[in-house]
């Protein structure tokens, strides 16, 4: 299965060199999309596969390829296999989008050769086994999707969010480097299973786990290493953006997992602390940021900021359950991560394929220049929907399950020893019911603003359904948020091997009678059967209408709206993006964004128009960013002066440099 | 023979709920009036509303969609299934297994979620002004509500309502602070989530001072009466909820006799009228607050309901 996977990488990769050629004939865009779709089809079913047989026994594979005395190594474990899923289910889907999509892009030879590499970059970071073929596929993968970032680099905004990306990019490398560097230790011994065999010391281990929580987060979009996500994912062409929201960040929570679940070996208690602090203000920051926005897709890339808290509230809660020797704990915590995982890479792409149907529809991601495209694209506005409500943790879908179980893992919390988990955990269950909270009022606004009420503007009035590849990626993603969502237990015992192997044990298989109804604990504790919740539902609704259409009144009249008694034609009377969160922005916004209000009310009589300003400010940005900037172009142009030196002081230079580097050698040894 | 009879208790449970629901609210309605010395409306006004608009057309607004027609089915079902999963005169319900009390929210939630994208739908102006105002009340409630579930789910070692209520029964829980803060905690939330004063007037006329009715505005005929029934069973459950979990003495057990069923019933709708007299007098006493001082409001029944799971992580033992 580990052949056939590294075959598909080599597919798609030489597809990604064929591209090169081909991009500009007009069939290269079907043969790319087309190849890359057969080829993630395949590892899909061959990743699933071996999930599915449990894969104990792990496969490995070494190629002689990369460090002359390393090599490259890879592996398929159940870890790698989960991901795999998920890059791939990811990957097809994309490509099947793009089948359609792609036709509409106005610079193919800029999408076309790297889309396929971004995909295998993917697949060989979850099947690398060594450090060395890790940060080449991690930055490979990088790279990809940052020529992918500036695709349409002309466009106002994109350049400065493709270097602002480079940047993070290049950090967050930098620190798995320096991670993988002390995992190795004096050795040197890259593959993982000689750093699995080792045993760090305790400050080695913490010195890993923050620079692994400082690299990965910021490529997955941690605060306050997020602010690069917000600009470059939706910079992207939209199926790009899903990849890169639904994939690639999934990617990022792999290295985090496989580095301090997998590699460092035991865990502290505060290390699940810190994690699930980190999710916590994560997730919402991330819905906060989303509710002020008004840009599409940009309102998705911070929904991917707070979904990736929550995920990262889960692991924390799975380390601290194993420092305590709670495995069935643990187990919970890390599966309910691990369903999220899945169904935010399945709904957070269904949502960025819609916004991208909407923006070939209109051209516009601003949702105040749209409004009623359930008219005009009623597909689309349904997919949307399933997608928004999935996302909004709302049952039956599957959001809900994975929140709920994370909900589970939080009320365990209290067999916590330590007093700091103890005063921390329902702090975090707080963060995390708010952001719940939050994330359906953001996306009643993103649905209702772009979806429903009346055009805004000439294109929104004009716009066409999408054509039938897109549709057809986003029925799939769609039906799985349903599946997933009311026959959660298959999700969950497929998870099961993964659990066992991280957190030492499971969560109770379901077998026999109530096989439906997931059970994390016990049945005493707590139970949930989402099949039974969507019969009821579906029944209940049916009911009602056959009742009410058979024995009471089946008529209808169309007439105007009433509004009590005062319509005003102009779409522009209805509620906006920015008027919808105003009450959010006076409640939390003048905290966290230091809101202002200004308005502008001329004097009675005046004939100019009045004006509403409102200024917010990003203090993570004022506080963290801006010095840093400025620090570093201060040191710049201090040591720029290095350059215009003469030749008598460069050699002094290097003669000081090379006494100071002995004279440290000297006092380590 | 024990599927048979909680499948029977929660057939009954769900035609019961059905039709006191509207009772409840004449009941409140009526109670009001007569507090403030007005002869009031019969008991039974709010159940000839329903049927009256059950039998008028549906006026629908020219640029209502297929989600304004279908919302009020889904809130009415989704509101109907969550009321029918809360024990009201007894605990041995069929299908209580498949949703616990964080289940419960966010079913209610999934209602407000289609209630406020219909109020969206027709695109005027107060549609989006009840949206947006239930969205911004419901982003502090349901976490406020949530840290309720918490304290009560750590005090009980379970989420699953009958559980809970067996639970607290019990007199080793005893009187707790946690528990008294939380019952603070849930009734704001519940005066929150029902629309009553001092967060919202549901008598109100005057459209600029309303959240849930501003949202319904365009509904008219059958859409109109199911919304209603949605929101005469949302009170019902809380009032329930509050009733099983804080008062859950004389809820008759799984497998019980008849009698006790009967006398469960009697129970349940002593709790429902006593429950209604307080909620009549404490609105009558109270003046509606501004739109924006509800977020203090709330932002209370947060830190209580905090405080309440707090004390509980921190006392309970190992």
């Amino acid at each position: 299965m580990l052949a056939g996977l590294l075959t598909c990488t080599a597919l798609l990769l030489a597809a990604s060199v064929a591209a090169i050629g081909l991009a500009q004939r007009r069939e290269a865009t079907t043969a790319i999309y087309g190849i890359a779709l057969i080829a993630t089809v395949v590892a899909l079913a061959l990743a699933l596969g071996a999930l599915l047989a449990g894969a104990r026994v792990p496969a490995t594979l070494a190629l002689p390829i990369g460090l002359p005395w390393l090599g490259a190594h890879f592996r398929l474990d159940a870890l790698s296999a989960f991901f795999l899923v998920v890059a791939n289910l990811g990957g097809a889907s994309a490509s099947l989008y793009g089948l359609g999509y792609g036709r509409h892009e106005e610079a193919p030879a800029r999408v076309l050769p790297f889309f396929p590499a971004f995909l295998a970059a993917m697949n060989l970071v979850l099947l690398a086994d060594d450090a060395f073929t890790f940060l080449f596929s991690w930055e490979f993968m990088s790279l990809a999707s940052w020529a992918l970032v500036m695709a349409h680099h002309r466009r106002a905004g994109n350049a400065a969010a493709g270097y602002l990306y480079l940047l993070m990019a290049s950090f967050g490398t930098l620190a798995l480097i320096l991670a993988f560097g002390l995992l190795a230790g004096w050795s040197g011994a890259y593959d993982f299973a000689a750093i699995r065999t080792a045993a760090p010391s305790a400050l080695m281990g913490a010195a890993v786990l923050v620079l692994a929580l400082a690299g990965a987060g910021s490529k997955a979009g941690l605060v306050p290493l997020h602010v690069w996500l917000p600009l470059a994912h939706p910079a992207a062409p939209s199926h790009v953006s899903a990849l890169m929201s639904g994939v690639m960040t999934k990617v990022a929570v792999y290295g985090f997992v496989r580095v301090v679940f997998d590699l460092v070996g035991a865990p502290l208690w505060w290390w699940g602390a810190l994690v699930a602090l980190v999710g916590g203000i994560t997730a919402v920051m991330g819905v906060l940021h989303a509710l002020m926005e008004h840009d599409l897709k940009r309102l998705l890339a911070y929904h991917t900021v707070e979904n990736i808290g929550i995920i990262f509230i889960g692991l924390g809660l799975a380390l601290a359950f194993s420092a305590n020797e709670m495995p069935a704990a643990a187990a919970l915590a890390l599966t309910a991560a691990l369903f999220h995982v899945f169904n935010h890479s399945v709904f957070k792409s269904l949502l960025f394929f819609g916004a991208g149907a909407v923006l070939t529809a209109t051209g516009e991601r601003d949702m105040e220049r749209l409004g009623g495209l359930i008219q005009r694209m009623p597909q689309t506005a349904f997919l949307f929907l399933v997608g928004s409500a999935a996302i909004s943790a709302l049952p039956p879908f599957n959001g809900f399950v994975s929140e709920w179980l994370t909900f589970q893992a939080i009320l365990l919390s209290p067999a916590l020893p330590q007093w700091l988990l103890k005063f921390l955990v329902p702090a975090i269950g707080a963060l995390l019911a708010l952001s719940a909270a939050l994330a359906a009022a953001c996306f009643v606004k993103a649905f209702g603003v772009t979806f429903l009420g009346r055009a805004r503007s000439a294109v929104a009035r004009e716009a066409v359904e999408t054509d039938r590849w897109s549709l057809a990626a986003m029925f799939m993603l769609a039906a799985l948020c349903l599946v997933a969502g009311v026959l959660p237990a298959w999700f969950i015992d497929a998870l099961a091997p993964v659990a066992q192997t991280l957190a030492g044990s499971h969560l109770p298989e379901r077998h026999g009678l109530d096989w439906l109804t997931i059970v994390p604990i016990a049945q005493s504790r707590s139970s949930y059967n989402g099949l039974l919740l969507f019969l009821l539902i579906a029944l209940a609704a049916g009911l009602a209408a056959v009742a009410i259409h058979r024995f009471a009144s089946n008529r209808l009249r169309r007439s105007p709206a009433w509004d009590c008694g005062f319509p005003d034609p102009s779409p522009a009377t209805q509620y906006t993006a920015g008027s919808f969160s105003q009450p959010i922005r006076r409640v939390f916004g003048t905290v966290v964004f230091r809101a202002r209000e200004e308005v502008h009310m001329p004097a009675p009589g005046a004939t100019q128009s009045a004006r509403l300003q409102v200024q917010l400010r990003d203090l993570l940005w004022d506080t963290l960013y801006v010095p840093t900037a400025r620090v570093v172009g201060f040191a710049a142009d201090r040591l720029n002066a290095v350059q215009f030196l003469t030749i008598r002081a460069y050699l002094t230079l290097v003669f000081s440099a090379l006494v100071a580097l002995l004279a440290v050698l000297a006092i380590w040894q | 023979m024990a599927i048979a009879l909680a499948l029977g208790v929660q057939l009954v449970q769900l035609t019961l709920i059905l039709a006191l629901a509207p009772l409840l609210t004449g009941f409140v309605r009526k109670l009001k009036a007569q507090l403030v010395g007005r002869q009031g409306p019969p008991l039974l006004q709010p159940y000839r509303e329903l049927v009256r608009l059950l039998r008028k057309d549906v006026v629908l607004a020219e640029s209502a969609s297929w989600l304004f027609r279908a919302a009020p089915y889904l809130i009415f079902a989704t509101t109907w299934v969550a009321a029918s999963l809360v024990p009201t005169f007894a605990t041995g319900l069929a299908f209580g297994y498949a949703a616990d009390v964080i289940a419960i929210v966010a079913l209610l939630g999934a209602a407000r979620f289609m209630l406020a994208l219909a109020g969206l739908d027709v695109g005027t102006s107060f549609g989006g002004i009840g949206a947006s105002r239930e969205m911004m009340i419901a982003s502090l409630a349901e976490p406020a509500m949530l840290m309720v579930v918490f304290t009560l789910s750590l005090l009980a070692g379970s989420t699953q309502l009958s559980y809970i209520a067996a639970a607290l029964q019990a007199p080793e829980v005893g009187l707790r602070v946690s528990l008294a803060l939380a019952l603070v905690a849930l009734i704001m939330v519940a005066l929150a989530e029902n629309a009553r004063m001092p967060v919202d007037n549901p008598a109100t006329h005057l459209e600029l001072t309303m959240v849930h009715e501003a949202m319904i505005l365009e509904y008219s005929g059958r859409h109109l009466a199911l919304i209603e029934t949605a929101s005469y069973l949302k009170l019902l459950l809380y009032v329930s909820l509050i009733a099983c979990v804080f008062f859950p003495w004389g809820i008759a057990g799984p497998s019980q006799g008849a009698t006790t069923y009967l006398a469960g019933a009697g129970v349940y709708v002593a709790k429902l009228g006593a429950a209604g007299f307080a909620l009549a007098v404490f609105e009558t006493a109270i003046a509606k607050m501004r739109v924006f001082r509800v977020s203090d409001f709330l932002g209370a029944a947060l830190m209580l309901g905090l405080l309440a799971a707090l004390l509980l992580f921190v006392t309970q033992a190992t």
